[in-house]
């Protein structure tokens, strides 16, 4: 996995609440069996019309925004579906941060399996974060992870809570699997007791 | 020993390893795999040479891509959804795990086969790449969706990186009146709560409104618990857990099922045991709902009309005005006015037996209005084979629907069941979100009885006054 310490980039402003899974990623870009190329579909029905041309409002196709590599969007964000489309197509686009009053469970999950970084605020900071935002090209944030901290174009400094796990990981990038499989040997021994006490499962 | 909900005595039973850091490694008894989250995740065990830990505890069903065409021997025109599913064909064969292909008749929704097969039981942790595995919580399973990278993980260790979530209880008191269901509790409580409402919760619904419902009334509560935002939902097992449970394939028989029903039956909240939070709601409050917008939070009862979004706050008066627009919707409308192009009845929410007998029951002496496309997708090919033996499938066709195979279909629109810009559908599904069920298509959650009272008059309807005024011929 990719790591995660330090980025500083153009944020893009997306105000809007419950942005859904459907929207980042649509189903029909869910056919593929590969993890890349997801990102020039990202949040494809806001961002094209019926006919595939750009709809040069929304935000990630208006000029100052086409290179964001950081999100600020409004609460519950990334509710809805499972799919881990979605954390690849905000990758794939070139965003590797996303910061919300609130996320859905799962993609809040997802997106620390594949080197994004989704950071909660209290409502007053994202908003703060969102006027930031708004500025455009010439505004660019700064997320330091191992400091906690998201500083705004201004200097103002904002810091934020994570789980110290995750942040190791992400630091590091290194493979959940890897990690468990150093615990075979406590999964093997769960396993052969579980399987006398509970052994129709 | 101190008190502990259900969630907790399931968690402890898991519980691999505890870290330092609060995170903790949870055993997994139960993997079910479909096409569209998976192939990314074999690939990988590929690329770094490892295999399925337990085959043997992993069941793998393609159902968001199917066609539900009668006609399965044409094969799937579109290439992808083609190629998707013969990726799961191959890696199921090459990694030697259960498999129901399109070809058995017991292939159909994930979350409808793994119940319907006895895979899920009591106590057990069940984890799918789909947000909808929070369906099996109703059998007292700590069950939930999982990322891709997840999926990987389990498939290589059988075990998951997971930090414990908090308690929720939902209780339901009281009785459902008339015309009123499982749909209408579950999308009563979002409603309610919100779909952030449950976000770092797993929810426990109790209550008697709950006990007085069938396992396929529990499971579409515990369907929608991810609606609300909660990693998954559960109920306590009790007798009408332990008689669906029986019998069934997968389910322990003799001595061992003596031995389940010993552990089984200790699957229950301590008295004294500690909520995080509790919701109480009475069951005779609840009125046949119908969502007006594209959140499943956008709840309201078939008899009122659609909202000002100025009567909400916060970035909800944007996201309702967002929502009306794409809804084609003008506040003031009474629900009951808006008329459908649509009826769609299925899903893992809604395509179990009881909702197809529920469907059937309304349909009585009536007919799908003229000009309403009406579908019915079967959760399972056993679930279809059932309604075809109780005769429910001849009356539904003969009242003008749709009789389709089985598959995840217009839920989200994968297959070629697909809404058109614009076309407005009574859905018994569980998400309304824009361009869910097609590119402009617009979706009203409703259940299964809801949806069938809209197909007998093209619009939204109340079930209830369809009773009284429509008497049957």
């Amino acid at each position: 996995m990719d790591k995660f310490d330090q980025l500083t980039g153009i944020a893009a402003p997306l105000p809007i609440v419950n942005v859904d899974t459907d929207m980042i990623i649509p189903k029909q870009f869910l056919k593929t069996i590969k993890r890349t190329g997801l990102g020039v579909n990202l949040f494809d029905e806001m961002r094209y019309d019926d006919d595939g041309n750009e709809i040069p409002d929304f935000v990630l196709n208006r000029p100052q925004y086409r290179e964001a590599e950081i999100l600020v969007a409004g609460e519950n964000f990334g509710c809805g579906s499972s799919r881990e489309h979605a954390p690849w197509a905000i990758k794939d686009f070139g965003i590797r941060c996303v910061i919300a009053p609130s996320f859905a469970d799962i993609f809040f999950n997802n997106c620390f399996k594949n080197g994004i970084l989704p950071i909660a605020l209290p409502q007053r900071e994202v908003d703060l974060l969102m006027k930031d935002a708004e500025k455009g090209q010439n505004a660019r944030m700064t997320v330091d992870l191992e400091a906690q901290t998201v500083t705004t174009s201004d200097g103002e400094v904002i810091t934020f809570e994570i789980d110290p796990f995750r942040k190791h990981c992400l630091l590091n990038g290194l493979d959940d699997i890897a990690l468990t499989l150093e615990k075979a040997a406590a999964i093997d021994s769960f396993e052969s007791q579980a399987t006398q006490a509970r052994p129709w499962v | 020993m101190s008190p502990k909900t259900l969630y907790d005595k399931i968690w402890d039973a898991h519980l691999v390893h505890e870290a330092e850091d609060g995170s903790s490694l949870i055993y997994i008894d139960r993997h079910l795999v479909h096409e569209v989250t998976s192939p990314q995740a074999f690939e990988g065990l590929r690329m770094a040479g490892r295999t399925v830990r337990a085959p043997d505890k992993t069941i793998a069903v393609p159902d968001h891509n199917v066609p539900t065409d009668v006609d399965r021997a044409k094969g799937i025109e579109n290439e992808q959804s083609r190629i998707q599913l013969e990726a799961l064909d191959t890696n199921a064969k090459d990694f030697g795990v259960h498999y129901y292909p399109v070809s058995d008749v017991r292939q159909g929704i994930v979350h409808i086969i793994g119940p319907e097969q006895g895979w899920t039981l009591p106590g057990m942790t069940i984890v799918c790449g789909d947000s909808h595995t929070a369906t099996h919580g109703a059998f007292g399973a700590l069950a939930h969706g999982i990322g891709t990278s997840e999926v990987e993980h389990v498939l290589a260790t059988q075990t998951l990186i997971q930090s414990k979530s908090k308690n929720m209880k939902v209780e339901i008191t009281g009785s459902l009146p008339p015309g009123v269901t499982a749909k209408d509790i579950t999308m009563a409580i979002i409603g309610r709560t919100g779909t952030a409402g449950g976000t770092g919760y797993v929810i426990e619904y109790c209550g008697s409104a709950i006990r007085e419902l069938s396992m396929e009334g529990r499971m579409t509560v515990c369907n929608m618990a991810i609606e609300g935002g909660a990693r998954a939902g559960l109920i306590a097992p009790d007798e009408t857990t332990f008689d669906y449970v029986k019998g069934r394939t997968h389910a322990p028989k003799g001595a061992q099922w003596e031995a389940a029903m010993d552990w089984w039956k200790t699957l229950y909240s301590d008295d004294d045991a500690h909520w995080d939070k509790v919701v109480t709601f009475d069951a005779s409050e609840i009125a046949p709902l119908v969502t007006w917008g594209t959140s499943p939070e956008d709840v309201l009862p078939i008899d009122a009309e659609v909202p000002d979004p100025s009567s909400f706050e916060g970035g909800k008066v944007s996201a309702a005005t967002r929502s009306l627009d794409y809804m084609g919707l003008k506040p003031g409308t009474k629900l009951s006015e808006i008329e459908i192009d649509t009826v769609f009845i299925g899903s893992c929410t809604n395509g179990r037996i009881e909702d197809l007998r529920e469907v059937a029951k309304i349909m009585e002496g009536r007919r799908v209005k003229d000009g309403i496309r009406a579908m019915i997708v079967p959760g399972s090919g056993l679930v279809r084979a059932q309604a075809e033996e109780e005769g429910i499938a001849d009356k539904l066709k003969a009242a003008g629907f749709e009789w389709r195979m089985a598959g995840c279909s217009m839920c989200l629109g994968m297959n070629p069941d697909q809404l058109a810009p614009g076309e407005r559908c009574a859905s018994t599904s569980n998400r309304n979100f824009e361009g869910r069920q097609g590119r402009g298509g617009r979706t009203h959650l409703m259940s299964p009885a809801m949806a069938a009272a809209a197909a007998v008059t093209g619009r939204l309807t109340d079930v209830r006054e369809l009773a009284q005024n429509d008497v049957p011929a």
